[in-house]
């Protein structure tokens, strides 16, 4: 089966160079007191991936703690309703915490402990990281403070409560959207005065170098697991792969270990929102221009005067006015397509897979699964396409309830 | 000459250190702006540092912040600024640096920004969250407008840092005097004293220093130490209690008086 080689390393170790670059995009553009906190956590990075007593015990946790490997799921109802390609999903939703956020938060949070450091800050918008970053804490003995725009924190107050459940201060940001925009602008200035001891867990593949890097190679278990999965399942690579894509961080992780396997198409799905005019989606790929926001260059949310622009979208997740700059530079290379799906066929798809599957899909894995439901009819009953179910949804059924039956008090 | 290297030159030969304060452009309004900054000048201000609206100041604390939102209520774009220095330096020869984040200098064009900065008779620029590393096509374009390009240093500053800006930097070196963002501080950092001699042993170029000054006294302590006191959140959160009244600019000045006094000693 030399076909079925591990994946080509070619394309894959090109990106960052060692200016953290992805072609044009990514870089480090913060203010020069955090330079000195970059160069230390590459360095310590670095070192930390040459041992083995560390890759040893994130590997342990992450099959005993965060239950790894998730499993690769043949969504057979929803196959024979669209009547196209076989799909599959690969169950995040199943991971400790129910996100493919652990995968990032665990391991960051086991290199700042090596590091020496003794608090976290990390910053949130559906809360999906927070609890992540709150439950690796909570496990490795690290005080850890959130920051949620005033906004989300209104809108998930569960998952508030659960990270105080878990220990963790909530910091409420009431400044300009009160949104995830804002709560990385927080979290960057308490990193800013707190450098000393702090460590800044970013929850994406955004951010300045190395933070795309490393949170995409913590999430590229997700992709490894997979490509092994599909190929024990069908004794094939997949045609198709599909994530939803906010900063990122779930569709690098499921894309990166097929970056060099030619023949599997890879597609990322934007919030469409209500629709592609400004402030009401978070399609970078279709509104956004050159920029530079939160530490990278990519594509950007923005007014003619540079200004960044305010987001909409029914997932939180994916309500962010820029991307990882490594999806950017698949952008431009043609590597990776990217699309989006609006409010309402997201809501939609939201419905059809707890129906078919008895799945609910997080709001923000909808909008993979509902690009999904538009391509597989087209595709050859032979055909494979892998969706990425970044998340379980049971943090969005009220939200979701009250968009579905309005008229119902919940 | 370059003002703010004249201004330099002078104050070394009269043995005196540079009082730099700085204000947003547009808060509460342009025309309010205007007329502060020939308040500073009267003051005795040497170099006006112009903060130019941000929608996500990283940089800032929570006054300079909303000195932002308010320029951006309604809609001050960098352009805008350039404008108003334009229109500034028909009456006056103040020195003027440029203060801001690196998109909106993205979404102008950097050749097209250096020019037309120049043009209008800015004397240089300082971008926030632009470290040296990343700023090849900006430096160039900035110097060949004549424009002067100060950079950060900071307390993490290592010493290979230090040097690689005190390179990159022309006009003057900005030092942030402690970990943190901008805004208003009781007590100075324990050992500035000791790291403004630091930096001064690599680099002949001037030092300024700020973030976290905000009294006479404390400017008269840092004026002991380096060649230039920086002034920002105090003065931006004075015009913001005042507004846009006929009283801003002359209280905004009177203050300022008393900085630039204890700074001149």
């Amino acid at each position: 089966m030399t076909k079925f080689a591990p994946s080509s390393t070619t394309q894959k170790h090109l990106w960052p160079d060692e200016h953290g670059r992805y072609g044009e995009f990514g870089g480090k553009f913060v203010p020069e007191t955090l330079m000195y906190a970059l160069d230390e956590l590459e360095t310590a990075y670095k070192e930390a991936q040459a041992d083995p007593t560390f890759t040893a015990e994130l590997d342990a946790l992450r099959k005993n703690y965060v239950g790894r490997e998730t499993p690769l799921y043949f969504a057979s109802r929803l196959t024979e309703h669209l009547g196209g390609a076989k799909v599959y999903f690969k169950r995040e939703d199943l991971a400790h915490t129910g996100a493919h956020k652990i995968n990032n938060a665990l391991g960051q949070c086991l290199l700042a402990k090596r590091m020496g450091k003794k608090r976290i800050i990390a910053e949130t918008g559906a809360g999906q990281h927070g609890v992540a970053t709150a439950t690796a804490c909570a496990l490795l003995g690290l005080d850890c403070v959130v920051y949620m725009g005033a906004e989300d924190i209104e809108r998930q107050k569960l998952n508030v409560f659960r990270m105080r459940l878990l220990g963790s201060e909530v910091v409420s940001v009431k400044s300009g959207s009160k949104t995830l925009k804002d709560a990385i602008n927080d979290a960057l200035r308490d990193w800013v005065t707190t450098v000393g001891d702090s460590h800044y867990v970013l929850g994406t593949v955004h951010g300045p170098h190395p933070f795309p890097m490393i949170c995409r190679d913590f999430q590229s278990v997700i992709g490894k697991e997979a490509r092994r999965q599909i190929l024990d399942a069908e004794g094939r690579l997949p045609n198709t792969l599909i994530a939803c894509v906010g900063g990122g961080s779930n569709a690098i992780g499921l894309f990166y270990e097929f970056v060099g396997d030619e023949d599997v198409a890879m597609i990322g799905v934007e919030a469409g929102g209500r629709a592609i005019t400004p402030g009401e989606h978070a399609a970078r790929f279709d509104g956004g221009h050159y920029g530079m926001l939160h530490g990278a260059i990519s594509y950007v949310l923005q007014d003619d005067a540079g200004q960044i622009g305010s987001t909409h979208s029914v997932s939180a997740g994916l309500d962010y006015a820029s991307v990882g700059p490594e999806h950017a530079y698949f952008h431009k290379s043609g590597r990776v397509k990217y699309t989006h799906a609006s409010d309402e066929a997201a809501l939609a798809a939201f419905q059809t897979c707890s129906k078919l599957e008895g799945i609910i899909p997080a709001l923000e894995s909808s909008h993979a699964i509902a690009h999904a439901i538009e391509v597989v009819p087209t595709m050859a009953k032979d055909d494979i396409v892998i969706v990425n179910m970044s998340g379980r949804g049971d943090k969005d059924v009220t939200q979701a309830a009250r968009l579905i039956m309005p008229d119902e008090e919940i | 000459m370059n003002r703010i290297d004249q201004r330099f030159q002078d104050l070394k030969a009269e043995g005196k250190t540079a009082f730099i304060p700085y204000i947003t452009a547009g808060d509460p309004t342009l025309a309010q702006t205007e007329k502060i900054v020939y308040a500073l000048e009267e003051a005795g201000a040497d170099i006006i540092e112009f903060g130019v609206p941000f929608s996500d100041p990283i940089g800032d604390g929570p006054v300079n912040q909303e000195a932002a939102l308010r320029a951006l209520k309604h809609h001050v774009t960098l352009k805008d600024v350039i404008g108003l220095i334009k229109k500034i330096r028909a009456k006056s020869e103040v020195a003027i640096l440029i203060f801001t984040y690196y998109n909106p200098v993205l979404a102008y064009g950097l050749e097209a920004f250096a020019k037309d900065a120049a043009e209008a008779g800015a004397d240089g620029v300082l971008c926030v969250d632009l470290p040296p590393e990343e700023a090849d096509g900006y430096k160039a374009a900035l110097d060949t407008n004549d424009l002067r390009t100060v950079f950060l240093m900071s307390p993490t500053s290592t010493d290979a840092r230090i040097k690689l800006i005190a390179e990159k930097s022309t006009g003057f070196i900005y030092y942030v005097s402690r970990l943190g963002v901008t805004g208003e501080q009781a007590a100075l950092a324990a050992d500035l004293d000791k790291a403004v001699a630091n930096i001064q042993q690599h680099t002949d170029t001037p030092v300024a220093v700020g973030f976290g000054i905000s009294t006479p006294e404390q400017a008269k302590k840092v004026a002991s130490m380096a060649q230039g006191v920086v002034v920002g959140s105090a003065i931006v959160r004075m015009i913001g209690e005042l507004g846009d009244s006929d009283e801003t600019a002359p209280n905004v000045g009177a203050f300022v008086k008393s900085l630039v006094d204890a700074t001149k000693g």
